[in-house]
């Protein structure tokens, strides 16, 4: 346990930004831990990540990580990304976003993001609802829950978000929860590894929002509902739809080899007499 | 009825009682109650009225767009980045010449980051087209939200009104919310122009070539200038019909034998009306000129009640970065180039991101321009914050 908490330490900035602003129980800590351990087994050093964030609970992590960072505007985190991975391509760029973050506000940069297959690692983190701003609905709130702005269920059907980015285009997409922390920082690691953009959805728990209003109990009971939910993705392809209905797919939905943007980039630039000295 | 409520929550109960047809709006500090009691009201039956929390402030100015071009009585409400967001929508509502009203929870805006309350953010959309009224207290946030659909349905200007985020939205106050029937009699229901219909096919938003651009830019200037009338009627018929002042142009207090006059907008004024009593009992004479609508911005009633004044402080929650004061410059530029008088006109940037406003700060603020004029400067800064920083 020292151990763990040594490794933690080294890559936060424990002494400047603590205390954290997040809920005693926010799933938002537990991805943060996984990806202090996959950056540590990578072997990167702690300059050569850029750790770039949007606006809301899953935000403030930009600020207490101690790599690069960039604490950015609400939903433009994969853009200010796409500047920072063109201009040094050396750089290991890693964005965090919220569910709202990344597909509400910011659903554009990312279907677009996926699309062009810049090598980035997007960690989309997934608590059905706008924690920050006090728990209105996202485009992952399930039909029929609560939310500060649905006060009488919600009419709108979610986005799924890991297989959007499947068919977005996106070379990797892995999908955990964060009960599932083993397979958290495996999923983390392989993403900052591949070549090519890859998508890491953590299915994580607001209980402060999400939870007490639907009922949901707190961050233990929430989530045991994530271990019931989860099926590996292995296991799925032997279940029927039916049995697999009100369930969530974990592992990697999607791992291809496609041809990178700056690497297409490079290419076209030589065909065109551009790339020569 | 007297109801002791939050600022947001006087703001959405009366919202409701003006019967807009379609809300939509994205969630954000501290606008958000206003929207949440909204959605409550409608989901309660309470409000017949179109809801959707839409994915971006972006979605949200356009689906108002679409529904004032329908015809619909359309609100939203937002600050700070998400005004950001709007903006290119925000200047298409004013040149179609849409009836929209819009709420700005004034609060300051990024980078870096911070929630709190200043007025740069309606300051950014100061020049699109919009009218925009600014509040002192939760009453008149709320009393202003009735005038506003009955300024922007007279003019066909949209309406933005500001209420200083946090201090106001999120503060309770009593306020005194009226019955739905006074508000039916003071507002009647909208008459849309211009809407898109299929009985009277018609596009909106065409392309003006060379030809016409100016003109039509020309037209809409001259619409704001002209509501300055309407601004000024409506609000005397809300004073007749509820009994009390609220909005209007501007707005005064102890300024007739006044030799300093402070100029200011929002809620600050009651910090400052404080200040003026306390120097009032030492005997000094300080005034007060409180801006409520900021655009149009009226310069020849401003002019009329400080023609007489030479000492002039304004205390902004603004800064035109690499200029100076913004609502010091309109108080300038108020006063003919021709006029001989020796006026000398300060200017304090102050509150910025939150920073409160104290009655010792204005205090100083006070001394300082009784002494000699203040270019610009900004109130209460910590030097040893700036001696790390400068480059
Ligand atoms: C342009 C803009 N609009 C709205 C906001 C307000 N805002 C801050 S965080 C947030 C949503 C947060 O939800 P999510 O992205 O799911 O992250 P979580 O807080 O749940 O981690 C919103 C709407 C903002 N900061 N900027
Ligand atoms: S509000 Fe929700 S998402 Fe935000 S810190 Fe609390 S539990 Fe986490």
């Amino acid at each position: 346990m020292a151990e763990i908490t040594q490794l933690i330490h080294k890559y936060l900035r424990h002494e400047k930004k603590f205390p954290h602003v997040w809920c005693p129980g926010c799933g938002n800590g537990i991805v943060l831990g996984a990806l202090i351990r996959a950056v540590d087994r990578t072997g990167f050093t702690k300059d050569q990540i850029v750790l770039v964030s949007g606006i809301g609970c899953s935000g403030r992590m930009s600020v207490y990580v101690d790599f690069n960072t960039l604490h950015t505007t609400h939903g433009r985190a994969l853009t200010f990304a796409t500047g920072v991975k063109l201009a040094n391509p050396k750089l290991q760029v890693i964005v965090v976003m919220g569910d709202g973050d990344a597909t509400a506000i910011g659903g554009n940069h990312f279907i677009h993001a996926a699309r062009r297959n810049l090598n980035l690692t997007a960690i989309i983190i997934n608590n059905n609802i706008y924690g920050m701003t006090g728990g209105q609905y996202s485009p992952t709130t399930p039909y029929g829950a609560w939310s500060a702005t649905a006060p009488y269920g919600h009419i709108e059907h979610p986005f799924s978000i890991a297989e959007l980015a499947v068919t977005a285009g996106a070379a990797w997409v892995g999908r955990g929860t964060v009960y599932h922390a083993n397979l958290l920082d495996q999923l983390m690691e392989a993403a900052i590894y591949k070549r090519g953009f890859a998508v890491v959805e953590v299915i994580s728990h607001c209980h402060t929002q999400f939870g007490l209003k639907n009922k949901q109990g707190g961050p233990v009971e929430m989530m045991r509902r994530q271990k019931e939910m989860a099926v590996r993705v292995e296991k799925a392809k032997t279940m029927t739809p039916e049995e697999l209905a009100g369930k969530i797919t974990i592992g990697t939905l999607v791992d291809r080899d496609l041809p990178i943007y700056t690497q297409e980039y490079r290419r076209i630039r030589e065909a065109a007499g551009g790339g020569k000295k | 009825m007297l109801k002791y409520l939050e600022g947001s929550h006087g703001v959405s109960q009366v919202v409701a009682m003006c019967r807009p047809n379609v809300i939509s709006a994205y969630p954000i500090t501290p606008q958000t109650h206003i929207v949440e009691d909204l959605a409550r009201l409608v989901g309660e039956g309470e409000l017949e009225a179109e809801f959707i929390n839409v994915e971006s402030e972006f979605s949200a100015a356009s689906v108002v767009l679409g529904a004032s071009a329908a015809g619909a009585r359309a609100y939203t409400t937002t600050t700070s980045q998400g005004l950001l967001l709007m903006n290119e929508v925000i200047y298409c509502i004013a040149g179609m010449r849409l009836p929209i009203v819009l709420t700005c929870a004034n609060r300051a805006i990024s980078a870096p980051l911070n929630i709190w309350n200043d007025h740069q953010d309606s300051m950014t959309v100061r020049d699109a087209g919009w009218i925009q009224l600014h509040a002192e207290d939760n009453q008149e946030a709320a009393d202003l939200h009735m005038q506003a659909f009955k300024i922007a349905e007279q003019t066909f200007l949209p309406v933005m009104v500001c209420m200083d985020g946090f201090i106001l939205t999120h503060a309770f106050e009593p306020v005194d919310i009226p019955e739905q029937k006074e508000v039916d009699a003071f507002l009647p229901p909208f008459k849309p122009q211009n809407i898109v219909d299929p009985r009277w096919p018609r596009g909106i938003g065409l392309y003006a070539d060379p030809r016409f651009y100016m003109e039509v830019r020309y037209i809409l200037h001259r619409a704001l200038e002209k509501s300055e009338k309407v601004i000024k009627q409506v609000s005397a018929e809300f004073a007749k019909a509820f009994g009390r002042e609220s909005g209007g142009l501007l707005k005064t207090y102890k300024i007739e034998d006044a030799d300093l006059v402070i100029i200011t907008m929002g809620s600050v004024a009651g910090t400052i009306k404080d200040l003026i009593d306390q120097l009032e009992d030492e005997g000094k004479k300080v005034g007060l000129l409180q801006i409520c609508s900021y655009r149009p911005f009226p310069r020849k009633e401003v002019y009329r009640v400080l023609k007489d004044k030479t000492n002039l402080l304004v205390i902004e929650k603004s800064i035109s970065l690499g200029r100076g004061g913004i609502l010091g410059s309109d108080v300038r530029w108020s006063f003919p180039r021709t006029e001989k008088k020796d006026r000398k006109i300060s200017c304090f940037v102050s509150g910025l991101g939150g920073r409160n406003i104290s009655i010792s700060d204005l205090r100083y603020a006070v001394a300082r321009v009784e002494k000699e004029p203040v270019e610009l400067e900004f109130l209460g800064l910590n030097p040893e914050i700036i001696a790390k920083r400068d480059m």
